[in-house]
This record gives structure tokens, C-alpha cells and sequence, in this order.
């Protein structure tokens, strides 16, 4: 049977040239993030001797570990083309309500605050996808409305609710396995469903879908709607579940919590290469630019003499410097 | 024309597997479409044509579960259907491939093709090597050697349109929907295309075919339909039908109808100045625009002239600087104008009055004034201030002169009829005092008597001495209307009329793409042949 030939963008040599550019484009995509990260680590772990002590590398990662939920849930929602602002208010409202709950038993510290967590972002989810209204705003209305629950909740942020001595809610964060901290342990293992989830199931499939081309996703007979709703659904979830653990952690419902949290978790996806405009990235990725921020952190405070105020300039720029860098290598790669 | 009765080709037989009975669609009290017949066969390419506005995306979006028809009905395999959606005619297997092509660019081709019925494994999840190798099995079948793990957005835009055909395929669709697949393809690419489109038919399914350029017609399809004005024309093998009946057909003109001299109000041809207003060489634009040139005199009127997708309007849009090209260049009264700067362009006094004058030109809550104003406030204003009892001169000078009706010059433009829109837009361009204006179907979508007025004026603006280029779909306007016609074919001029051959039988002969010695014309059109025969033939001032 005679072949017919199709034009790859890999025919001649200028195209070639071109492709090879844009596999250079794609793997600074998805581990430049990875590269600056480990010169970090190299940099740090030279610069203070007890940066890679066993206390300080734990201390990163139960650090990390709450950020990281919200930024599981952020990287779906950015791949379907959204954004979720309202991750930050769902976290702290999701501690306080498991604060609160655990006086009445872990599992109500449990169900009422993913409960109410779940339910806000149903209705952000069904908002966005059956209204049609922008992410942006939506998303925005529930930071203020969890924001002002909370506040409600707790006179203004006067009260703190304490989770009670001995209560088994404690454990959920304060204990470890084979001197691995559960947070950690559930971050790893969250990350590795959500990973299987976005590749391996045809909702996985459909987040891509839309995110790459929602005109298309829908033409070709795709749950838009269904997925998006689902989508809004899992971070608000997963962002209370994070509350649920620095309840945990800290054995109280802190009220301060989550400001602007929502803007580092979408700093921490955008690193780790998944694109703003949807429809790429990794999950493992996010990861990384989660631990990114936090060993920056880290490496700041190290540094006495500078103030802890450095730490958004720094990432600030650090995120600045990625995003143009993918911003330029993809327009070299699609042009 | 006479052969509007179904003939029997040799494809195209069997029942129908998608036809449409007696559709009717209106939008907002316009019909688009009026008791419609379209019959597709299983094992045909039957291709569809009309000019803009005929109705051919609006029957395309009714077959594909887009729109839902008002009047008549549509049936699949011979039963009536009432699609909600895209994907209820997805599901029962109708795919769709439009000019843009509608996958994933980020995802890989096996994903695209498996998109929503991926293969899966004992635990639910997609698997992924059997999703990979059916793709590649796929892939085989159809002969194209590609890498299904490859992202999409990697492949040329004929391999993504070859993509969205496998996928059509992997639902086992029994109709495809092909609505300007080539439009933005390389002749090789075009090729591979076709070869595919072929395949599928071979294998029984029915494929419906919309194109702009006429050749691709006869070199891949069976049959026919035509639309003209939302009204089913013909329907009928190709291979009987010669290009100059097919686009008589569509523009509804017959080749041997007299023009009826006077149908505008264009006067006489005008005095030309001898030294070239604009020069226009070698424009370029990919996929679009092979080499264009162009040349005006001062006083004269030039027409451009050709079927939809031909190129006329992003002709003018190059020039004008609002499209970027990829060659060329342009001088106005022997001075260069700087390449694809609208600014540039305007500086050079050339005008453009665009196609679409809701979209592109009047701002409908301004005033007749403020809308006329636009265009000459940076030049009146002197160190930001503007000078509003200049302006007020201005606008009543021009007000006047092209008898623009309002109450007053604070008249909202919404209020005003779109005959006098279109001369406000035109006021504002002549504010500029440009040297050449061009005009893109400026009698559009305006009432008769709008429209010898507008006429009239263009008419005037020529005798004293401003250079125009006119485009237009109407036959009597060019031919009437301008000292010449360029005439494009597929982004080139393909022939020229001059005062020695300006006719509208010429000018449809010109519009098919006959040439002298062409074999389209067979036996069945020689009448219609003959009566032309006796002036010359256009390939005398063709452009190669």
C-alpha cells in the first residue's frame, strides 16, 4: 500500500531548525521551573549548613504541603482556560470550620468544612460554566463571600476556635510515618491521583480539551459544562482540605490565613509550566514550583540580615522571568 | 439557464443518506434559507456552492445540528431527525470539518482523534498504548504516514485537516461535512486532502464539499448543488457542466442576457489623467495574494471584480495597509508608501471605505458631525485644540455636496437610512482629501434609491480627478461603473476588461475563468459560447 505523504512541520531544514527549537521551548516549558529550582537548592545547601539538614528539609515540606493542595486544584482549573480566586478565602474558611467541627468529633471537623467548602465552589462552578459568567469575576465574589463567612464566624477574626487537647483530629498533621509527615505523605499521594486523573481519565481528557480549544472541545460532543463544573467543585475542595490541615497543624482555626494564598498558588502552576490561556502543563510541574517558592522562602529567612519582605520581591521577579521566558518560546514555537 | 433538471451520474445514486426537505430559516425577518431540497448519496462528494449570502453555511449549520430549521426538515438514512446540537449529529454520523480546523492543537493526534471515546483499560483509565496504536492503525488504513503521538499544533495545517478526517473516520461516520477545507492549505497539502476525501468516498460515505475555488470542484467532486439568494438553483452531475454555466448559475445571470443599459446611475467613461494615481506591484500575501498588481489613473475608475474568495477585498486591505503582505509595494504619485501601516497608507492620501460599515467604520451613537469629524480632527486641531467653527464648515460643506440627509449635523447616524451612512463614511474619507479611494462594495445593503445616489457620487469624485477602485458583487455596477475591470482569480488577476471588451457577458466569462482554447466548454454550452464569440475573449488582457 503506497504511503501519502503528509507535511510535519519537519521537512525541510529551516523547518527543522524550527523544530528543534521547539523542543528546546518545550522542555524549558516544562522543567525550567525544575532547573531553577535545583540551582536554588545547590546555592542554598552551600551557602547554610543546616539547609539540608533533615529539620529544614521537613520543615520546607509541611510548609509546602498546604500550598500545594490549593495549587493541585489551581492547575486544573487554569488548564480548562479559568483561574480561582477564591482558593485563599476557601482555605481559611475550610481551618476555621475543621477547627470548629473538631469540638464536635473528627469526622464532623471533616464533612462540614469540605461540606460548605464543596458546596461554594458548586455554585462558582455553575455560575461559570451554565452562566457563562468570566472565572475571574465569579471566582473573585466567592473570595469575599468565604472571607465574610469567616468573619461572621469568628466576631471579625476576635474568636479563635482551638481544636480540643487529645482530639484524633490532631494527628492528621501532626503526625508522621516512618518520620515522613502525613501532610507530605498526602500531597504525594493527592498529586499522584491527580496526575493519573488529568491522563488517564477521559475527564483528565476533557480538562485538556477545553483549555486547548473550548470551541472544539464542545463541537466534538464534550461535557464542557459537566467538566468545568467539576473542575471549580475539586479546588474549592481541595483548597478546604488544606484548611483542613493547617487546622490540624496548628490545632486551631486561624483566621489571618490564606491572604493572597490564592495568588501564590497561581504563581506556583504558572512555574511549573502550565500555561495561563489552558490546556498544557503537568501536574508534577505545580509541584515543583510549589517547592520553589517555598525554598526561597526558606533560603530568605536564612539569610538574617534580609527581611522576610524580600520573599515577594524575589518571587515576584523569579515568576516574572519564567513567564516571559514561556511567553517567548512559545511564540518562537508557534510562529 | 436550462439545465436545472437532477440528471443521473454515475455517483450520487442510491437513497440519500442526509437530505434536507423544503428548509426554511430566517434570522430576524431575512430568510436565509427558503424551502431548501439538498440530497446527499452515500459513495459521493457532492459539492455546494453559491455566492455570499446564498445560504450555503446557513443549510451546512441546519445539516450539522447547528441551527434547527424553521420550515421543512432534515432526515438522516431516511428518517427525520431533530438535532439539538453538533453532537446529536455527531452521534449519528455526521462529522464536520470546517476551514478552521476544530481540534486540539495542544493535545497529540491520537488524542484529537480519540477525544471523548477514548480506548480504555480493566480499571476505566484511558489506555494509552492501545489508544496509540489504533490511531496508527488508523493512520495506515487512510495511507498517511504520521506520528500519532505527535501534538497537533506541530503538524502543518493540511496534516490537522487530514487529523480531523481520521477522527471523522474512528466515528464511523457515514456523511463528512467539509465546509472550505483548502482554504488555507498548500497545493500539496490539497492534494493529500483530496486523496483522503476520495478514500472515504470509496469506502460509501457521503462527503459534502464547499469551495471557493472552482477547480477543486471538477477535480474532486461528483455532483452539485447550487444556492442563490437562500433558493436552491440546480443540482446536477459536474462533469455536464461547463464554469461558465456553473457561475451563471450562481450569480444568476445568463450568459446571453443583454445587460439593461441603465440600470445605474453611472454616467460615461471619465477623463483619465495620463501619469498612474497609484501604483500597486507584485502585492503578496500568503495563501491569500500572489502577486497583484494594480494600476490607477487619476479620474479613472477601477474595478475589481471576482467571485467570492477571490481576493478583492484583501486586496484593497493591503494596499490600505490593514493586512499584512508579504511583499510588494505600492507608490501614490511616484512616491513609496510604507508597507503595512494603515498610517502610512492614509498619509499618503489613499482612502479605504471598508466592506462591513457597521463593524469597521460608523460609530452610530455619534452625530453626523462627529462621525464626519473623526477623520480630520488630527489635522484641524492645532496643538490639540480643535477648531469647531471649522469644523462646522467642513461637515456643512460636505453635508451639502454629497446631500446627506439628517434634520441637522447633530442628527445621530443610527437614525440616519444606510444609504446616507454610507455617504458620511464616505464624507469622512473625502475629508482626507485623498488622492485614491478605494471602496469595497460601498452600495451594499443600502435601498435602491440609496444606491444610484451613492453611484451618482462615485461618478462625480472620478471626474474631478480622484482615483478609484471599486469592488463590487454586482455585475451592472462594475460594468457600468468602472473604465476597467481587474479581474482575480484565487489572490491573482487573472484578465483584465478594457472600454474595447467591457461587457457583462465578458466580464461572467472572466468571472468562470474561461480562457481560449479551454476545454471546460463542451458541446452542451456552445450556444452560449457562440453568442459571446463575437468580442474578444479576456484571456487577451490576461495577467499570468
Amino acid at each position: 500500500m503506497s504511503t501519502t505523504e503528509v507535511d510535519p512541520a519537519t521537512t525541510n531544514s529551516p523547518e527543522a531548525a524550527m523544530a528543534s527549537r521547539a523542543r528546546f521551548a518545550a522542555l524549558v516549558q516544562r522543567q525550567g521551573a525544575f532547573a531553577i529550582f535545583v540551582l536554588v537548592m545547590v546555592v542554598a545547601s552551600f551557602s547554610f549548613d543546616s539547609f539540608l539538614s533533615r529539620g529544614n528539609l521537613t520543615g520546607i515540606a509541611v510548609q509546602a504541603s498546604f500550598l500545594a493542595m490549593l495549587a493541585l486544584g489551581m492547575t486544573f482549573v487554569i488548564m480548562t482556560g479559568g483561574i480561582d480566586l477564591s482558593v485563599g478565602s476557601v482555605f481559611a474558611l475550610g481551618g476555621v470550620l475543621a477547627a470548629w467541627g473538631s469540638q464536635h468529633g473528627t469526622l464532623v471537623a471533616f464533612a462540614l468544612p469540605l461540606g460548605v467548602c464543596g458546596f461554594i465552589g458548586l455554585v462558582q462552578g455553575l455560575v461559570i460554566a451554565r452562566g457563562g459568567l468570566p472565572p475571574f469575576i465569579v471566582t473573585l465574589a466567592g473570595l469575599l463571600f468565604a472571607r465574610g463567612l469567616l468573619l461572621l464566624l469568628t466576631d471579625e477574626g476576635a474568636k479563635t476556635y482551638k481544636v480540643p487537647a487529645g482530639s484524633a483530629f490532631r494527628k492528621l498533621a501532626q503526625n508522621d510515618l516512618l518520620g515522613i509527615p502525613y501532610p507530605v505523605l498526602l500531597v504525594v499521594l493527592f498529586f499522584a491521583i491527580g496526575a493519573l486523573v488529568l491522563h488517564r481519565t477521559s475527564y483528565g481528557a476533557s480538562v485538556l480539551a477545553i483549555g486547548g480549544q473550548e470551541d472544539a472541545a464542545e463541537l466534538m460532543g464534550l461535557p464542557v459544562a459537566r467538566t468545568k463544573v467539576l473542575t471549580y467543585v475539586a479546588s474549592a475542595l481541595l483548597a478546604g482540605f488544606g484548611g483542613i490541615m493547617i487546622a490540624s497543624y496548628t490545632s486551631s482555626g486561624v483566621t489571618i490565613l490564606g491572604v493572597g494564598l490564592e495568588l501564590e498558588a497561581i504563581a506556583a502552576v504558572v512555574l511549573g509550566g502550565t500555561l495561563l490561556t489552558g490546556g498544557a502543563g503537568t501536574i508534577l510541574g505545580s509541584l515543583i514550583g510549589v517547592l520553589l517558592l517555598q525554598v526561597i522562602k526558606n533560603v530568605i529567612n536564612q539569610v538574617g540580615s534580609l527581611d522576610s519582605d524580600w520573599q515577594a520581591v524575589v518571587s515576584g521577579t523569579i515568576l516574572l522571568g519564567v513567564v516571559t521566558l514561556q511567553r517567548w518560546l512559545t511564540r518562537a514555537e508557534r510562529t | 439557464m436550462t439545465a436545472t433538471t437532477t440528471t443521473t451520474p454515475a455517483r450520487g445514486t442510491g437513497d440519500p443518506v442526509l437530505e434536507t426537505v423544503g428548509v426554511t430559516k430566517t434570522f430576524g425577518g431575512v430568510h436565509a434559507l427558503r424551502g431548501v431540497d439538498f440530497q446527499l448519496a452515500p459513495g459521493e462528494i457532492h459539492a455546494l456552492v453559491g455566492e455570499n449570502g446564498a445560504g450555503k453555511s446557513t443549510l451546512i449549520k441546519v445539516l450539522t445540528g447547528v441551527y434547527t430549521p424553521d420550515a421543512g426538515e432534515v432526515r438522516y438514512a431516511g428518517e427525520t431527525r431533530h438535532f439539538r446540537g453538533p453532537s446529536d449529529a455527531q452521534d449519528v454520523g455526521i462529522s464536520t470539518i470546517y476551514q478552521e480546523v476544530n481540534l486540539v492543537p495542544l493535545l497529540s493526534v491520537a488524542r484529537n482523534i480519540f477525544l471523548g471515546r477514548e480506548p480504555r483499560n480493566r480499571f476505566g483509565l484511558i489506555d494509552v498504548r492501545s489508544m496509540n496504536q489504533q490511531a496508527r492503525e488508523l493512520m495506515r488504513e487512510l495511507t498517511i504516514d504520521l506520528d500519532v503521538t505527535k501534538e497537533l499544533g506541530r503538524l502543518g495545517l493540511g496534516a490537522q485537516q487530514m487529523v480531523a478526517l481520521a477522527r471523522a473516520m474512528s466515528v464511523e461516520s457515514r456523511v463528512v461535512i467539509m465546509d472550505e477545507p483548502t482554504s488555507s492549505l498548500e497545493a500539496k497539502e490539497v492534494t493529500t486532502l483530496f486523496t483522503v476525501a476520495r478514500r472515504l468516498r470509496d469506502r460509501g460515505v457521503g462527503l459534502v464539499f464547499v469551495s471557493h475555488r472552482l477547480d477543486e470542484l471538477w477535480e474532486l467532486c461528483d455532483r452539485v448543488t447550487i444556492l442563490r439568494d437562500g433558493r436552491w438553483v440546480h443540482t446536477g452531475s459536474l462533469a455536464e457542466m461547463s464554469r461558465l454555466e456553473l457561475v451563471s448559475s450562481m450569480l444568476g445571470r445568463d450568459v446571453e442576457e443583454v445587460a439593461s443599459e441603465g440600470a445605474t446611475e453611472f454616467g460615461e467613461s471619465h477623463r483619465r489623467g495620463e501619469e498612474p494615481a497609484m501604483v500597486v506591484s507584485g502585492i503578496e500575501v500568503r495563501n491569500r495574494l500572489h502577486g497583484i498588481d494594480l494600476t490607477v489613473r487619476p479620474g479613472e475608475v477601477v474595478g475589481l471584480a471576482g467571485l467570492l474568495g477571490s481576493g478583492r477585498s484583501e486586496t484593497v486591505k493591503a494596499i490600505y495597509g490593514a493586512m499584512h503582505t508579504d511583499g510588494g509595494e505600492v507608490t501614490v504619485s511616484g512616491k513609496k508608501v510604507r508597507p503595512n501601516s494603515v498610517r502610512g497608507a492614509l498619509r499618503a492620501g489613499i482612502a479605504l471605505l471598508s466592506e462591513d460599515r457597521k463593524a469597521e467604520g460608523i460609530i452610530p451613537d455619534l452625530s453626523v458631525r462627529d462621525n464626519i469629524a473623526l477623520a480630520v480632527l488630527p489635522r484641524m486641531s492645532r496643538g490639540g485644540v480643535v477648531s469647531e467653527s471649522k469644523i462646522d464648515a467642513l461637515v456643512e460643506t460636505f453635508m451639502r455636496r454629497l446631500q446627506i440627509k439628517a434634520s441637522s449635523p447633530q442628527q445621530k447616524v443610527r437614525e440616519l437610512s444606510g444609504g446616507n451612512q454610507q455617504k458620511v463614511l464616505i464624507a469622512r474619507w473625502l475629508c482626507t482629501e485623498p488622492t485614491v479611494f478605494l471602496l469595497d462594495e460601498p452600495t451594499r445593503g443600502i435601498d435602491v434609491g440609496a444606491k444610484s445616489e451613492v453611484q451618482a457620487l462615485i461618478d462625480e469624485l472620478a471626474q474631478q480627478g480622484l482615483a478609484v477602485v471599486l469592488i463590487s458583487s454586482e455585475m451592472d455596477e462594475l460594468v457600468e461603473g468602472a473604465d476597467r475591470i481587474v479581474v482575480l482569480h484565487d489572490g491573482s488577476a487573472r484578465s483584465e476588461l478594457d472600454s474595447s471588451n467591457l461587457s457583462s457577458s465578458e466580464l461572467l466569462r472572466a468571472l468562470a475563468g474561461d480562457r481560449a482554447g479551454d476545454d471546460t466548454t463542451d458541446s452542451a454550452t456552445d450556444s452560449a459560447t457562440d453568442s459571446a464569440t463575437d468580442s474578444a475573449t479576456p484571456s487577451e488582457g490576461e495577467a499570468s
